[in-house]
């Protein structure tokens, strides 16, 4: 009953945060109508734009197929950032750990071209996981043992390996034939569509992430030792854990869900383009942060993002509202999220009892030397 | 304070009663302070003197009585509006902005404009000044807070209260952070508050501070009034029986030791502080099994660095330590505790719990990991759960169940479950530092118990502590350490505390230099910044 009562607790904000952002959506939505081509004042343009974006996530077979395909990636990073902060750490690297991801399992996945498809999606997918790691692995090793501030490492190193990676297909990884820059295909190593529909093997993979993180965090001794080091750090190091070792570990561990989600959106697509430009590392914050940095809270929201992006489509045909209110509701959501205080002062809540971890670990002050 | 009925008091809560879902946290409680009167109010954690305290300051309101201010009725909407009726409170814990100065901080909030944009900082810092000399603290208004001691950090927040011409001060148990000497200097500047006229709510519960300073005693047990006492009709015995319901050992019964072999062995230890200064200068002792050896010494003298070298917090740059004839000076904190050290720390919350964990889960803060709370790498829930069970049972934490998080519960049981934790195993040697401090008489009782049983089970116990009763009471050999070296080793029941005490503040030699800067709050405040 009292833990009934304490998951509703952990519900209220994020709902309460979907609601304004799509109240502020919808004054978007009628405000681009009005100085739009036709100057049509609409006040019910917002409702059905939502329907046509329901529908169009829910109201098919095959809408429900590419919300969860759509999912997939973002319940990957959502984890990336989730875990993290159970650690006490903001790995807002995502998109880089996402991109040397995708970046290893293309180069894999050609080398495995002609290989039996399964050995050639898990060679690649593997790939991916371990420079996904490693991605996360650096600025762990950074802030455990110089103190390095891993919002300020994992940004610089998303630049970093954005760059090195561009370099390279550009030049020595550049397959020969296309006409714009890109790697070989993958072949064998592709994430086709089973039967009619886009679900592919890799939803599988990620989708078991969750109960696989959910057993990691509140089931094993590693994970209890994760939670302590991100709640009360000098608490850990006195009971005899070493947050350096969690730190470190914790952000390979990040790393390795966000490169396996690059790895999957690139098997997707089949190579690897010059620009790759995704925005699913930066999403998973907002998708840790909707589910409260729990791994089923992080399921639900990475689908109902994923919804809004499937969904996005017949908005736009129906309702004529451009794909992109998608992100600024994405983004409202966000701020309303790290702005609690601003949702428990317009719904009257009472304040939150402070739970160490999570949203204080992006709050607080920068500068923390690890013991 | 006799004074004649006539004019109606300073202050009168009449009938304050708060109710909380489930507790009823003051029930029908009087207090009445007159002006002039230093008014302690006396009581265990949670009796329901912080509650009194929020409701006067306008962060509660009470579900029924009164506040009378000169006889007046009045209904203090929040502490803004408490402030404006002359009413300040002095936290535990400083509200203060370590970065500004003396003069900005008191300014923060009832700024004083010399037109509506720009402060008047000559007029302000001239008020302070004069507020300090007449109260016998000059302060130099610029000086950064955080360049201040602790002391005199204080002495901000009450010059704060009195920039805002506070008539009622209530301080929540302002000498818990004070060393002595700090104390001492305190109540003198208390006692001129006083004989101002101002009235001074005085919140603790260290029986003889209270004795000392307070004109008239209330104490609270309960949310209820027990008792009102005249310091000089009452003693420490009876105070602590009225706050805690029954008779309370204030001295606990520690029979004779039967020391046997020495466990814990310490030679010439060297430790730097993280300044990279050498505090602790070559020190060595030798605890035996079923012993209590205390250290005594003025905080700051090097034992907070001493205790981590030992524990395996913190790096030791010179010398050895032995447990149990292995030498365990470089080894890591968890080999030390498996090989049966055990260690309840001075600072509770930073060192000793997660708060945002269970009870349950604090309860196998360091042995999560082995069996029976875990199979191979998994967590045995239920294990846990059973133990916590059986601990707090055994150990009387007063909590609602082991699922609670260890941050809702008081200070006492928070300790105890520490306590629980580290007592709870076979151990060969034990570190308590500052094991009681901050605790209400009946935890306290309950943990000299628990030690003096550890000891008689043969276990070589090291004590840390700044209260020097404390150390007195049960330590069957005392070491007084003076800046970072052991300048003393006296035989426990038979040590005189003025000696011990003289020891602690000259080393033994001339008493001419105080302690190693630490507890100097005769030092002036610091240079301008």
């Amino acid at each position: 009953m009292a833990r009934l009562r304490s998951y509703a607790g952990l519900v209220v904000v994020p709902a309460l945060s979907i609601l304004l952002a799509l109240l502020v959506a919808s004054f978007l939505i009628i405000l681009s109508a009005l100085v739009g081509p036709e100057g049509k004042f609409n006040l019910a343009l917002p409702l059905v734009a939502y329907w046509s974006l329901l529908e169009g996530a829910l109201g098919s077979l095959r809408g429900i197929a590419n919300m969860i395909v759509a999912a997939t990636p973002l319940v990957l990073t959502g984890l990336a950032v989730g875990v993290g902060l159970k650690a006490g750490l903001f790995n807002i690297g995502a998109t880089g750990q996402v991109l040397l991801g995708g970046f290893a399992a293309a180069l894999v996945g050609e080398r495995l071209a002609g290989a039996p498809p399964l050995i050639a999606i898990g060679g690649a997918v593997v790939a991916g996981i371990l420079a996904g790691a490693l991605a996360g692995f650096i600025p762990g090793f950074l802030k455990a043992f110089t103190g390095a501030h891993e919002v300020v490492t994992t940004i610089m190193l998303n630049a970093l390996i954005q760059l090195i990676i561009s370099g390279s297909v550009n030049d020595v990884f550049r397959a020969a034939g296309p006409t714009f820059a890109r790697t070989a295909s993958v072949g064998a190593a592709e994430l086709t569509g089973l039967g009619e529909t886009t679900l592919h093997l890799g939803v599988l993979l990620a989708f078991a992430c969750v109960p696989f993180s959910y057993w990691l965090l509140w089931r094993t001794t590693l994970g209890f030792e994760i939670r302590a080091v991100g709640a009360n750090p000098t608490a850990a190091r006195y009971a005899g854990m070493s947050p350096r070792r969690m730190i470190m570990l914790t952000m390979s561990l990040c790393g390795a869900f966000a490169g396996m989600a690059g790895a999957i959106e690139i098997l997707r697509l089949g190579y690897y383009p010059a620009v790759f430009g995704t925005s699913i590392g930066f999403d998973g914050i907002t998708v840790a942060l909707l589910g409260q940095a729990h791994p089923i809270g992080i399921l639900f929201s990475g689908l109902l993002l994923g919804a809004m992006r499937a969904g996005a489509p017949l908005m736009q045909i129906e309702a004529h509202v451009p794909v992109e209110i998608i992100d600024v509701i994405q983004g409202v959501i966000l701020i309303f999220l790290t702005a609690e205080v601003v949702v428990r002062r317009v719904f009257r809540l009472k304040a939150a009892r402070v739970e160490a971890g999570e949203l204080q670990t992006i709050t607080r002050t920068y500068g923390e030397k690890v013991a | 304070m006799s004074a004649a009925e006539s004019p109606p008091p300073r202050l009168q809560m009449r009938g304050i009663t708060k109710r909380y879902p489930g507790v009823v946290a003051n029930d029908r409680i009087d207090l009445a302070v007159a002006a002039g009167e230093i008014h302690a109010l006396l009581g265990e954690n949670g009796a329901g003197k912080t509650t009194l305290m929020n409701v006067l300051y306008g962060l509660a309101r009470p579900n029924e009585g009164e506040i009378l201010l000169d006889g007046v009725p009045v209904r203090i909407a929040d502490p803004a509006d408490a402030i404006q009726r002359g009413i300040s409170m002095v936290h535990q814990h400083f509200m203060l902005v370590p970065v500004l100065t003396v003069a900005e901080n008191i300014l923060l909030g009832a700024e004083t404009m010399a037109n509506p944009i720009f402060l008047d900082r000559r007029e302000a810092r001239k008020r302070i000044v004069e507020l300090g000399q007449r109260f016998g603290f000059e302060m130099d208004p610029d000086a950064r807070v955080n360049t201040l001691p602790v002391g005199w950090q204080q002495r901000v927040e009450i010059l704060k209260a009195l920039y805002r011409r506070a008539r009622i001060l209530v301080l929540d148990e302002p000498t818990a952070v004070l060393t002595p000497q700090e104390t001492v200097e305190i109540f003198a500047v208390l006692r001129r508050l006083a004989a101002d006229g101002r009235s001074i709510i005085f919140i603790s519960h260290k029986l003889y501070e209270v004795l000392e300073i307070a004109d008239r005693i209330t104490v609270i047990r309960r949310g209820r009034v027990v008792g009102t006492r005249l310091p000089l009709e009452t003693n420490e015995e009876d105070l602590a029986e009225l706050m805690v319901g029954r008779e309370v050992q204030l001295t606990v019964d520690r029979g004779k030791s039967h020391p046997a072999q020495p466990v814990f062995h310490v030679e010439g230890l060297r430790v730097r502080s993280d300044r990279g200064q050498e505090v602790v200068r070559g020190v060595s002792f030798s605890v035996r099994a079923g012993e209590i050896l205390g250290i005594a010494g003025v905080a700051g003298n090097g034992q907070d660095e001493l205790v981590e070298a030992l524990t395996g917090l913190r790096r030791v740059a010179d010398g050895t330590a032995h447990l149990d004839g292995e030498e365990i000076t470089h080894w890591p904190v968890r080999r030390r505790r498996e090989h049966g050290l055990g260690y309840v720390p001075g600072d509770r919350q930073k060192y000793g719990l997660v708060l945002g964990f269970s009870v349950a889960d604090n309860l196998v803060l360091t042995q999560y990991y082995s069996r029976p709370f875990a199979r191979g790498i998994q967590r045995d829930d239920a294990a846990i759960e059973a133990w916590a069970r059986q601990t707090i049972g055994e150990f009387d934490i007063r909590t609602p169940s082991e699922a609670v998080r260890a941050g809702t519960l008081s200070g006492g049981n928070q300790q105890k479950v520490i306590v629980a934790r580290e007592f709870g195993r076979d151990l060969r040697a034990l570190v308590l530092d500052q094991p009681t401090r901050g605790l209400d008489v009946g935890s306290i009782e309950f943990i000299h118990k628990q030690a003096i049983r550890k000891r008689d089970d043969g276990t070589a116990i090291l004590l840390v502590s700044a209260e020097l009763d404390e150390v007195l009471e049960l330590s069957d050999r005392i070491a007084v350490m003076y800046r970072g070296e052991i300048v003393a080793l006296v035989d426990g029941p038979s040590a005189n505390k003025e000696d011990i005490g003289l020891l602690m503040a000259t080393g033994g030699r001339a008493p001419a230099a105080g302690p190693a800067g630490a507890a100097s709050g005769t030092a002036g405040p610091g240079a301008p910044a």
